[in-house]
């Protein structure tokens, strides 16, 4: 064993004194060798909460300089197109960070570039975590966490690319106060509440910015706890493998694999980011210049994850009903903005609770599904991920329409019709997909792997040799557990007492079947043993050949059929073989 | 790390603290497990990456205090950049990457590369703690007697029911109405329009006169005292309900009209605030006599009293009556009829 450096008893001591205040080392032997399993994809979550560290660091830089009112200023810094220009003091300390401060532009874009990645990461981390299954007992309470995170993700994102007050997010801006306006009933006092009055009014920037830094970024911070918490005590899912068990953890250990992996990729991130932000332009508010409520650019694009939202907006028809000519109600703006977001992130919150009472399933999961193993749910994922991708779409049908020549009138009834169409199909085509590759997972389990080596038997036949998976490989297919649909109820039980939930009963029966009754069954042992004996046999065929396995006897102008030494090598060898016999 | 020779029990899944190997899974050797000389390497390698990072922190520094910060600089690929931010952005971000790059090197090639295996433990608590936390349960049941003093019961859920209400009723003061006490949707049906306020043209503030704008020319217009006004309220909430815009068509084309003479001379007056979601429009053509909202694509037809003819809108564009005044200037004959902007609920 190494010795202690001074460093190190200093730490020690350090240690020993906190512990005898809140009992630590109990916590410290527990979790210095915890073991974390390893895929890329766990990765996206780190991605996520490590971009959201640096938003907070560039985020507490740029409050130091950023001034949330609207007070008219006359603007004389170093930008010289806009000097002597009117504008509200928030935009003009927006250019004063973006030019008169060293750094300022930096972290500012560094910032806007850490928010866009966060929500991103979320977003993709969010997929990872549904297709895996991941989201199962017991962890659907950090789902349930995930959902309001990606929620408040994208308030944080809006909140604070309307801050600067630039032409582009007052825009935005007005957007959000004609959404608010149109909700029934309370819409237009609540409109005027937010704004203070009338649009754009002079307070809703420092409100806005009161909840940007505090009472969001408050929020996130605290669920993100939450949410890392939960995967410590729940311990992280693994993929399955070979000695992976949904009774165990195979992976690292915290000290030193993890820590040095994790911690480094939180500067690996850090760093990305802080290139990303010196060398990439984001949101050149400088250009679009101050905010006017009758000005407007064409071509104006909010951040990624809000074109959906303007996309639905885009692509509604305009429906709006009068009730007895007194009030309105705006199904143009309440659909796209209200109902559809609301009716996806409900869904999306609500799927683990809906697919477990589907499926009966009380069990608990560590190990993770292969998305093919449960194709509902996956053809469900690429369903959804279709309607928001073509909503995306709509969000940029000007951009779509100039740089393809094509109309907005047919791209926008293109897609009112394709967000009907397209995700139901996407739903079935992924299903089938996923049941292919079941029926390729159960034939290579009974049949090995196609090796690519033709072999002519004596009596001239020929075969291709097939050679048993590996051991990963069969681990990780033998991983799935065939799960039976629920059985239909019964109307009365044998006494002849009717059965009070039978309807219920009955649509959880069918529902279960649409989820797997088309699953393709595992082989049984007598079937993987049959099979076994089956690849036994061809080996022994394949043996007497076994000495002249070396690559260079395999020869590529057969297509790679096994040669004897001595074999006619080339087609004109072949002639004169057969002439002469 | 100075023992860098490779660990005896390496190959073959070592028994460590607390931890068991994974059954039957090959497990291949690196480099740096075998060959020492690669593991010397290997650490050269990591030190190297943190050397370089504290020599671009240095750097950082040295960026910062000598480059100008209105300085720009040519960068193949990125052509003209501000050398401040393209300089600092590249080496605090590569002095930072270089920190996370070595640690990780560090972790895949000198660190132990076999999986250990942990056993997970049930989440559901041991009967025993649900028999103890119940038992507790019902002793302070008892003890406060909270089933048996149903009075207190049932005040104490009414009172921590309603003592949230003062916490929401202060918002109510978020907005407070001008003098008169008008409802958000009387201020949202008014403009500063009213009958002889000259039309002026946005931004240079100059009168109009009908032959100053040509058949197909289109003007932003504004009322004459909106300065004056914006001056006093502080804000810009005049401007965002009395923006207008002006297009001039031969006066044959116009087909229909929101009030009978509503035109002067085949000048057509209308708001210029979307009835979407209220974003300005300004993009006009001349041969359709359509407007286009930039945002969502709205589209209207200014030669057909404003109907809409494509995209989300449900309303038609506000037109505002307009005529001469004594010197001939353009003016508006009253405000609009109906409200501009937005729908809402009040609006009917």
């Amino acid at each position: 064993m190494s010795q202690a450096s001074p460093i190190e008893k200093a730490g020690g001591g350090v240690a020993t004194y906190v512990d005898q205040r809140v009992g630590s080392n109990k916590f410290l032997a527990r979790s210095l060798g915890k073991v974390f399993p390893d895929h890329w994809s766990f990765m996206l979550g780190e991605i996520a909460l490590y971009s959201f560290i640096v938003v907070l660091i560039t985020g507490t830089f740029l409050t130091f300089f950023y001034k949330p009112s609207m007070i008219e200023v006359v603007y004389d810094g170093s930008y010289v197109p806009l000097k002597g220009i009117l504008m509200s003091e928030a935009y003009a300390s927006s250019l004063d960070i973006s030019f008169d401060i060293r750094g300022g532009l930096l972290i500012r874009q560094m910032h806007h570039w850490a928010a866009l990645i966060f929500i991103a990461a979320m977003a993709v981390h969010m997929f990872r975590v549904f297709f895996t299954g991941a989201f199962r007992k017991p962890r659907e309470f950090n789902w349930l966490i995930g959902v309001v995170l990606v929620t408040l993700g994208l308030v944080a994102g809006f909140s604070g690319y309307s801050l600067p007050d630039d032409l582009l997010s007052g825009t935005g801006l007005q957007i959000t106060r004609g959404i608010a306006q149109a909700i029934p009933v309370i819409g237009t006092w609540a409109t005027f509440l937010l704004f203070d009055g009338q649009f754009p009014g002079s307070d809703f920037i420092s409100r806005l910015y009161s909840v940007h830094i505090l009472l969001i970024p408050g929020l996130i911070l605290a669920l993100v706890t939450v949410h890392l918490m939960l995967v410590w005590t729940q311990k992280h899912t693994q993929f399955p493998g070979p000695g992976r068990t949904n009774e165990n953890v195979v992976g690292y250990p915290l000290m030193p694999v993890y820590m040095a992996k994790a911690g480094g990729f939180f500067f690996i991130v850090f760093g990305i980011i802080a290139l990303i932000g010196g060398l990439v332009t984001i949101n050149p508010i400088w250009i679009f210049g101050p905010f006017m409520p009758d000005q407007v650019s064409a071509g104006s694009q909010p951040d990624w994850y809000m074109g959906f939202l303007d996309g639905a907006l885009r692509i509604m028809p305009n429906w709006e009903t009068n009730l007895f000519d007194w009030w309105t109600i705006s199904w143009n703006v309440l659909i796209p903005a209200v109902i559809v977001p609301g009716i996806l992130f409900t869904g999306l919150a609500l799927y683990p609770f809906i697919e477990a009472w589907v499926t009966g399933d009380k069990k608990e999961h560590h190990l993770l599904d292969r998305p093919r193993n449960n194709p509902t749910r996956t053809g469900f994922g690429v369903m959804a991920i279709t309607f928001y991708g073509l909503l995306w779409i709509g969000g940029g049908n000007d951009v779509i329409a100039t740089s393809f020549d094509l109309t907005i009138n047919s791209i926008t009834w293109f897609l009112r019709i394709a967000i009907f169409v397209i995700p139901p199909l996407m739903f079935v085509l992924t299903r089938r997909i996923c049941l292919g590759l079941q029926r390729r997972d159960r034939d290579k389990l009974l049949h090995g792997y196609e090796s690519g080596r033709i072999l002519r038997l004596p009596h001239g036949e020929f075969i291709e040799v097939h050679e048993p998976i590996s051991i990963k490989e069969k681990a990780v297919i033998m991983s799935k557990t065939d799960i039976a649909p629920l059985p239909a109820p019964e109307r009365r039980d044998a006494a002849g007492v009717r059965n009070k939930r039978f309807h219920l009963q009955n649509v959880q029966h069918k529902l279960s079947g649409f989820f797997y009754a088309e699953n393709i069954a595992k082989p049984s042992a007598a079937e993987i043993e049959a099979a076994e004996h089956h690849v036994a046999h061809e080996a022994a065929l394949e043996a007497p050949l076994h000495d002249y396995e070396d690559a260079d006897q395999i020869n590529p102008f057969h297509g790679g059929v096994l040669h004897h030494p001595g074999m006619p090598e080339t087609n004109a060898e072949q002639l004169a073989e057969r002439s002469q016999h | 790390m100075s023992d860098l020779t490779p660990h005896d029990s390496h190959g073959d899944a070592p028994e460590r603290l607390g931890y068991s190997p994974v059954a039957d899974v090959p497990h291949a050797l690196r480099m740096t497990d075998t060959d020492p000389k690669a593991a010397r390497r290997a650490e050269r390698q990591v030190a190297g990456m943190f050397m370089l990072s504290m020599l671009l922190t240095i750097a950082f520094v040295v960026a910062y205090v000598t480059i100008d910060k209105t300085s720009t600089m040519y960068v193949p690929v990125f052509g003209d950049v501000g050398a401040s931010t393209f300089v600092l952005g590249l080496t605090l971000g590569a002095a930072i990457f270089l920190i996370g790059a070595g640690a990780i090197q560090w972790a895949k090639k000198l660190m132990p590369d076999v999986e250990v295996v942990q056993n997970r433990h049930e989440l559901a608590s041991p009967a025993s703690a649900e028999q103890e936390a119940l038992a507790n349960y019902d002793r302070g049941k008892s003890e406060s007697g909270f089933a048996k003093y149903k009075l207190i019961r049932r005040t104490l859920i009414g009172a921590l029911a309603l003592f949230p209400i003062p916490l929401l009723i202060t918002l109510r003061d978020l907005w407070t109405a001008p003098a008169g006490s008008p409802s958000p949707a009387d201020l949202l049906s008014v403009t500063l329009w009213h009958d002889g306020l000259r039309i002026v043209t946005d931004p240079s503030l100059m009168p109009i006169k009908p032959e100053d704008l040509p058949i197909g020319g289109l003007v932003s217009g504004i009322p004459e005292d909106l300065e004056e006004v914006q001056e006093l309220e502080g804000n810009m909430n005049a401007r965002t309900k009395a923006a207008i815009i002006l297009v001039r068509m031969d006066p044959s084309d116009i087909r229909a009209q929101q009030g009978d003479g509503w035109d002067y001379q085949g000048i057509v007056a209308y708001s210029k605030i979307c009835t979407h979601v209220g974003c300005p429009i300004a993009l006009y053509e001349q041969r359709t006599h359509h407007l286009l909202c930039p945002c969502h694509q709205s589209t209207f037809d200014l030669a057909d009293a404003g109907n809409v003819v494509f995209g989300p809108a449900a309303r038609r564009m506000p037109q505002l009556p307009i005529g001469v005044d004594e010197e001939g200037f353009l003016i508006a004959r009253s405000d609009f009829a109906e409200p501009v902007g937005p729908s809402f609920w009040e609006r009917g």
